[in-house]
């Protein structure tokens, strides 16, 4: 559960597993949900399996669009980090 | 004898309106109401005179009508100036009467907009408030509420009876038992429910609003249990036992109470019709449209309410696609917001928000408005695809 409290906002989410540097960097800042979608699905399949794209992204739909997408396809959502920026790798 | 879909005088066959769950059309019943109340009933019901007196007749008598539909006592009843009206007042008046417990609020992650503002206020005024979280389905975490509600210094707890956006229903009475353990009253939002499906027993405080039923807009439910310590938030009016300050629109408010009588004797019939029907829509849509996420509890659900997100698609344009065509529909896209933020009913799933939309039945709705909306939908969304460029991606 999240507690919002007077004088802080609700915590971040932790950062995932960020071991691994990002091979490619999408700039969709600016853009508004679908196309941040759109544009990883369109660039992640040309990329080698186990390749990790950064996609940038200040629409806040990104941030619920971005993980859901990699659930629908089957890919590796590795984490959200300040930016905003949403890390993925390709998983087959 | 089925149930028919009731025949309104003054929709076309044309436009189907699916967003029941906005606001039904106003029903014929209500209509009625509405004229002969805007005649008989236009007088301050407290003063001392024979139109005065009529008037707090019409008003006794929704009163009393529409706390026996709810099965609650009549002044435990207080009709509001709108639903959102009524859900300010539950969740303010719920901490102001608790105050010297504590000022901790726990709700779940997907009530109404006008709760979480509510609650929002709450937080800028010092207080605290506790988000307990639900899952993909959109139900209630149960332990984490459990936990949330037995916490320290808990003054209210919050939970909407079935969820606006998709249709989930929760699970009222559990929740209202860990909220009796722990000695902390309980606020459902009913809005969906109130003259749809029988409300589930257990909690303190309830709100709903006539326009999700049939009634007229500007016209919210409030109850307050007896013996809930609960104490109104606003400026101190004689009004409504002191709940909720201002003159009535008693007009609207006779029509709320008469529609709802007259839904809600009709309730279980046209939920056993709709429901095969959002049944239909769910299992169409999810058949017929590539790359659709289907959301919501697919059996603990609403009758009349179904939500699904196409991929890829703008939900804005869908709309706007749709309309062109003739349905009426919501989404809860964060393009069709006004704050540009996606809803956060779909956030807190973790389900797709993106191309959304919602649609919500009504007595009105017709097998045959369902057949044209799903007949025309795959070639629609698959045109906004083409349009694009995001066909096969």
């Amino acid at each position: 559960m999240t507690v919002r409290e007077p004088d802080g906002d609700v915590p971040e989410t932790p950062a995932g597993p960020s071991g691994q540097r990002p091979d490619e960097v999408l700039d969709c800042l600016g853009q508004r949900c679908p196309l941040p979608v759109i544009a990883l699905a369109r660039r992640l399949p040309e990329l080698p399996v186990g390749a990790v794209v950064r996609v940038l992204a200040d629409d806040p739909a990104a941030a619920v669009d971005i993980p859901a997408w990699c659930r629908m396809r089957g890919q590796e959502f590795l984490g959200a980090h300040p930016g905003p920026a949403y890390h993925v790798r390709r998983a087959h | 004898m089925p149930t028919e879909a009731i025949a309104w005088t003054d929709v076309t066959s044309s436009p189907v309106y699916l967003d029941a769950a906005t606001a039904a059309p106003l029903h014929p019943v209500a209509r009625q109401a509405l004229l002969a109340a805007l005649d008989d009933g236009w007088a301050d019901p407290d003063r001392l005179y024979s139109q005065a007196r009529r008037a707090r007749q019409l008003l006794d008598a929704a009163r009393e009508a529409t706390a026996e539909t709810l099965g609650v006592r009549p002044d435990e009843l207080s009709f509001t100036p709108s639903g959102t009206s009524a859900a300010h007042t539950a969740v303010l008046g719920g901490l102001r009467g608790r105050r010297r417990v504590g000022r901790v609020l726990v709700h779940s992650t997907i009530e109404h907009s006008a709760v979480l503002y509510a609650a929002e206020q709450h937080v800028a005024g010092g207080g605290t408030a506790v988000e307990v979280p639900v899952d993909r389905l959109g139900r209630l975490d149960l332990d984490a509420w459990s936990t949330a509600v037995a916490g320290d210094q808990v003054a209210s707890a919050a939970l909407i009876a079935a969820s606006h956006e998709v249709g989930t229903v929760q699970p009222v009475e559990e929740a209202a038992a860990a909220c009796a353990d722990a000695g902390v009253p309980l606020y459902v939002d009913a809005a969906q429910m109130v003259g749809r499906v029988p409300v589930p027993d257990g909690w303190s405080v309830l709100t709903a609003s006539a326009r999700k039923w049939g009634g007229p807009p500007g016209v919210g439910l409030l109850v307050v249990r007896k013996g809930t310590r609960w104490e109104s938030p606003w400026p101190t009016d004689e009004r409504e036992s002191g709940r909720t300050p201002g003159t009535l629109n008693l007009p609207a408010v006779v029509a709320a109470a008469a529609s709802l009588r007259a839904v809600a004797a009709d309730a279980a019939a046209q939920a056993a019709r709709l429901s095969p029907l959002v049944d239909r829509i769910r299992a169409r849509v999810a058949a017929q449209v590539p790359d659709v996420e289907v959301v919501g509890d697919p059996e603990h659900r609403l009758p009349h309410l179904v939500t699904f997100s196409c991929l890829y698609v703008d939900g804005e344009a869908l709309l706007h696609a749709l309309d062109r065509r003739g349905f009426a529909v919501s989404s809860g896209s964060s393009c069709t917001s006004a704050t540009l933020r996606p809803s956060h009913v779909l956030e807190a799933m973790g389900v797709l928000s993106h191309g959304n939309v919602r649609v919500s039945l009504h007595s009105g709705s017709t097998e045959a408005d369902v057949e044209r909306f799903l007949a025309e939908l795959p070639e629609i969304v698959a045109e906004l695809r083409q349009q694009a460029g995001v066909v096969g991606l």
